[in-house]
């Protein structure tokens, strides 16, 4: 694991020198500020209407009002962001043929395959951090619960790390980064997806699309639980995607 | 130092075997598409052979990879680079993976750096650069280590002839000290630099020999370049009947009764010089010129893969 350490520096260094991560950034932050403000304006719509209507004032709750609908719709975003930070990582360097160089040198797959990825989960982790400030903002005119808020973060993260090894699996699988971007988009896209059909499937293969999809297993983590279910279901797909990363970086040695 | 390798089915190469000795520079030739990139991949366990085995500097490269390829330094063809950082970072890159320690690090990257020529532009980007300078970087990375073999695929293409020059100066100086295999189709650069040479076509070696041998033992006959005033309708067939001589080529005309120039064959065993000179001179022509020319590498080479080809 000794070159673990020089690939992230590496890695993150490239994604920062090149406009990728503060374009993603940009673009993330645009959205999820504009859907935090149309979130908050309808909130206080309805505050102000609840002043005349009790009835309605009892249910009002800004975490719930505006934050569980912010990361719910947060995870959906990043299901279109997450292929552009991952589409490079091998791709790229199938492409120039770098790869070629890298693996020449005294270093293990592994070492390789680690050191990208947490490069790519560091430049999620910095993304998530920024939207923080969307929170510790509403705290000056409200008060927010903590713990639903932390947990979200906590799923959004094993989500985006699920989804991070998805897009480094795709990525080594292909030289063109346009593939590797569409291909991680359209797996995504039907994990979200595969759960509107669990309502008619019937209740056994209705609970089996339930539990295959990345989305509805965050449904937990918005609402502020912590089930053991869910983060196994994230680990699981991450290691999972890794391992094939891994097998598909070994497969030239035996790929001919 | 022994590498020895057997290729299997593969279409691409096949039974290539050979070993290099230390301090040797082995001269990799052949056309385009023999095989040679990829021999060069399985040296450094870039890819696998299909069959047969590899040893680097003692290790097998299927065995053990990493130990091989901390003995390496590989330029690939084309040289690719991080184009997104600067020189020196590049270096420092390869360096922390290669296991330089690191109170040496630095000074090793400013030497190598010195070494190659690329010291005045270390904290350019790599994108910024011109060819000569990123094909000396890749130099540089393949140099980080001091590795005892270093294997160099096409290390010249694409540089102006003041930067090739300056390449094989490098190479030279590296020659004695390292094992070099030096994979490139420019024949003239393996006449100069390399003590031994192997030359594959499609897949297989055809021949392996210092470039000497190669030049002197593969011509059957030996070819004298001839000038001669006299008239050419009387001068062709007079040639060809002294004995010894193999076929007589016209090679200029300046004018039916002007001096033309010839090239002729002749047997290697047999010099016929001399009655060559004896018998123009004894016809009343005037021998103008006569030298002898050698097969260059390039002729060796061409015969070696046209034959190939043709059988």
């Amino acid at each position: 694991m000794r070159n673990f350490f020089p690939i992230f520096k590496k890695e993150l260094a490239s994604y920062f020198t090149s406009p990728i991560a503060y374009v993603v950034y940009c673009m993330f932050l645009i959205i999820v500020g504009y859907l935090f403000y149309s979130g908050i304006s309808f909130f206080s719509i309805l505050s102000f209407q609840s002043l005349n209507n009790p009835n309605l004032a009892q249910g009002l709750n800004v975490t719930e009002g505006v934050f569980r609908p912010l990361y719910l719709n947060m995870g959906v975003i990043l299901l279109l962001m997450m292929p552009l930070l991952t589409m490079r990582l091998f791709a790229e360097e199938k492409k120039s043929g770098t790869i070629e160089l890298l693996l020449t040198n005294p270093i293990r797959d592994v070492e390789v395959l680690l050191g990208k990825y947490a490069a790519c989960m560091a430049v999620y982790v910095i993304m998530l951090l920024l939207t923080a400030l969307f929170p510790v903002f509403t705290t000056l005119v409200g008060s927010p619960e903590a713990g639903p808020i932390l947990s979200s973060y906590f799923g959004l993260l094993l989500l985006g790390a699920s989804f991070i090894a998805i897009g480094t699996l795709v990525s080594s699988l292909t030289e063109n980064q346009i593939i590797a971007a569409a291909v991680t988009f359209g797996i995504l896209l039907l994990l979200w997806v595969i759960s509107w059909s669990a309502s008619f499937a019937g209740p056994v293969w209705g609970t089996f699309l339930l539990h295959l999809s990345a989305t509805e297993h965050f449904q937990n983590f918005a609402k502020g639980v912590l089930d053991t279910q869910d983060i196994i279901y994230y680990l699981n797909l991450s290691v999972f995607c890794l391992f094939l990363t891994l097998r598909s970086l070994e497969s030239k040695r035996w790929r001919g | 130092m022994r590498v020895t390798k057997y290729y299997g089915p593969s279409r691409a190469i096949e039974n290539v075997t050979f070993s290099v000795n230390q301090g040797e520079v082995l001269g990799f030739l052949g056309p385009n598409g023999a095989g040679k990139t990829t021999t060069m991949r399985i040296l450094t366990c870039y890819m696998p052979a299909t069959r047969g085995n590899v040893r680097v500097a003692g290790y097998d490269v299927s065995k053990n990879p990493l130990e091989a390829k901390n003995n390496i330094g590989y330029l690939p063809e084309n040289v690719p680079l991080y184009t997104d950082m600067t020189v020196r970072g590049f270096l420092n890159f390869f360096a922390e993976i290669k296991g330089i320690d690191k109170d040496n690090r630095k000074a090793r990257i400013e030497e190598v750096m010195a070494g190659c020529g690329v010291d005045d532009v270390g904290n350019k980007l790599i994108s910024k650069l011109s060819k000569g300078y990123r094909q000396r970087v890749g130099l540089a990375q393949a140099l980080l280590k001091d590795p005892p073999v270093l294997i160099l695929d096409e290390p010249t293409t694409g540089l102006d002839p003041r930067q090739i020059i300056e390449i094989r100066e490098l190479i030279r100086r590296l020659s004695g000290k390292k094992t070099v295999i030096l994979c490139t189709h420019i024949l003239p650069e393996v006449e100069m630099l390399c003590s031994r040479v192997l030359i594959i076509n499609e897949g297989r070696v055809v021949a392996e020999d210092t470039p000497e041998n190669l030049t002197t033992g593969l011509q059957r006959s030996r070819r004298v370049h001839l000038q001669v005033d006299g008239p050419a309708s009387e001068v062709t067939p007079s040639l060809e009947g002294v004995s010894g001589v193999l076929r007589v080529k016209q090679s200029s005309f300046v004018s039916s009764s002007g001096p033309c120039a010839y090239d002729i064959e002749i047997d290697k065993s047999d010099d016929v010089r001399k009655e060559l000179a004896r018998m123009i001179v004894n016809r009343g022509w005037g021998l103008l010129r006569m030298r002898t020319v050698d097969l260059s590498l390039e002729d060796v080479f061409v015969k070696l893969v046209t034959t190939e080809n043709g059988g």
